[in-house]
């Protein structure tokens, strides 16, 4: 161990601001790429949910049948 | 599966779809447990530098951002190549998606740099080789975002995306040997691939530790990102909507 | 390779290549002015313009370090401890990795007198990272 008490580790003998930005960023950072993609994923597959149920395929490729776009 | 067989099978979607999504959780657990370590260690254990003192230990953030944001453009450089001469459709999606990831590397480890300069140069930023081409790969990024955001036609959009990757990779020589070509404030590279790097190992294990955690995500965070973007592009094939419709993405 | 990715992949190399080439010309042509300061021996060989907001550098020589009656005011030698060094005149807080055998960058204009006027003081440090335990072991002291 580097520090010898609680209050010295966050001082990080007067460089304290400078450390716990950057790694206070870096969390940041690691934190929205991870949450991006479990927030993005979920509301891709909630929204794919709500177009299946209320076009099934087998109804939208009759639509699509009709509308002579095939 | 051979080599040949691997590189066919890749150009498959679907049959990434299906390996990937235990591996990206392998990765996420690995990058968890790295970092966890890599940084305690670093923040706590590590002891602090003779002349930097405890500003020293920025450099547990600042050195594996700026590596990641490098070989996220090289496997975006890699990745237009591909998609240039084989035009494969997973390359264009991992160009796609590694933008993104990169592009916050890249402001981290500047973001970082600035924070580390004050108290040890004395100034947040000065426009030394170094940091102004890295500067540029910031550029880089944005403006394969932009490229992207303003091709409307997704063929045409992967394609000019390919060729800005693959020609901004003559960026990323520059970068690295910017500290021995021309005289700039900041110091030297810390790992070496010839030399054992110049700090005893209490310091290096830490970092080590936390650029393999750094990678782990990358690797994580990339499956997350194509999975999804799998899923988005491929939508109207038979086994896209097989998977939602059983629920089982 | 069929024939057509073959192509593809010409025409690509070409690509790169032609901008590395293109790139690598233009830095060349501009390489002095990519370099972020002068060394020693370009400011005393007149290599370094006079009176011209310019940066300069060099490591500061042991001992030379004097600092004026006022308390703020700093004079010091710059040197690559290869023959060649410049006085360097500031007024001002220096950083805190200032001291001697360190790199130093200054910022200022050259005056004709040879001494350079520094507006500015910045610590250049290297890739070496010590404790400070070993620091004292290297230099005999022991911990």
């Amino acid at each position: 161990m580097s520090f010898g008490s609680l209050p010295e580790f966050f001082a990080m003998g007067g460089h304290g601001l400078y450390v716990w930005l950057s790694y206070g960023a870096a969390l940041l950072v690691v934190f929205f790429n991870a949450a991006w993609v479990r927030f993005a994923r979920r509301r891709y597959l909630r929204e794919a949910a709500d177009r299946m149920q209320r076009y099934p395929p087998a109804m939208r490729a009759a639509q699509e049948t009709e509308s002579g776009r095939l | 599966m051979t080599l040949k067989e691997f590189w066919h099978r890749l150009g498959s979607p679907r049959w990434f779809y299906q390996i990937s999504g235990h591996f990206g959780w392998a990765f996420g657990a690995l990058a968890l447990g790295l970092l966890v370590i890599g940084t305690f260690w670093g923040l706590a254990v590590a002891p602090p530098d003779y002349q930097q003192g405890n500003s020293f230990r920025i450099i547990y953030v600042h050195v594996p951002s700026a590596i990641l944001a490098q070989s996220a453009y090289m496997l975006m450089g890699a990745a237009g190549l591909v998609l240039l001469v084989w035009r494969m459709k997973l390359a264009d999606m991992v160009l796609a998606t590694t933008v993104p990831f990169g592009m916050s590397m890249t402001a981290l480890a500047l973001f970082t740099g600035a924070v580390w300069g004050k108290p040890t140069w004395g100034a947040w930023w000065v426009w030394d080789a170094r940091t102004t081409s890295m500067l540029v790969l910031l550029f880089l990024y944005i403006g394969l975002y932009a490229l992207r955001q303003a091709v409307p036609r997704q063929e045409t959009a992967g394609r000019a995306c390919a060729v800005l990757a693959v020609v901004g990779v003559v960026n990323i020589p520059i970068i690295k040997y910017s500290v021995d070509w021309w005289l700039t404030l900041h110091q030297g590279a810390t790992f070496k691939l010839t030399e054992s790097p110049s700090m005893p190992p209490e310091m290096w294990l830490p970092l080590l530790v936390n650029v393999l955690g750094f990678y782990c995500f990358f690797g994580a965070n990339l499956v997350g990102r194509l999975r999804l973007e799998i899923l988005r592009r491929e939508h109207g094939t038979a086994w896209v909507q097989e998977l939602m419709a059983g629920g089982r993405t | 390779m069929n024939p057509k990715r073959r192509n593809r992949l010409l025409i690509v190399l070409f690509l790169v290549a032609g901008s590395a080439a293109t790139l690598a010309l233009v830095l060349v042509a501009l390489n002095d002015n990519l370099n972020l300061f002068y060394p020693p021996d370009q400011v005393v060989g007149g290599e370094a313009p006079v009176n011209t907001p310019m940066r300069a550098g060099g490591m500061v020589l042991d001992g030379s370090v004097a600092r004026a009656d006022d308390g703020l005011g700093v004079t010091f030698i710059l040197t690559d401890y290869q023959g060649s060094a410049f006085t360097v005149a500031y007024s001002g807080i220096l950083p805190d990795l200032f001291r001697e055998g360190q790199g130093i960058l200054v910022q200022g204009k050259l005056g004709a007198d040879g001494v350079f006027q520094a507006r500015e003081v910045l610590a250049k440090h290297d890739e070496t990272y010590m404790p400070p335990e070993l620091v004292d072991i290297a230099r005999g002291g022991g911990p």
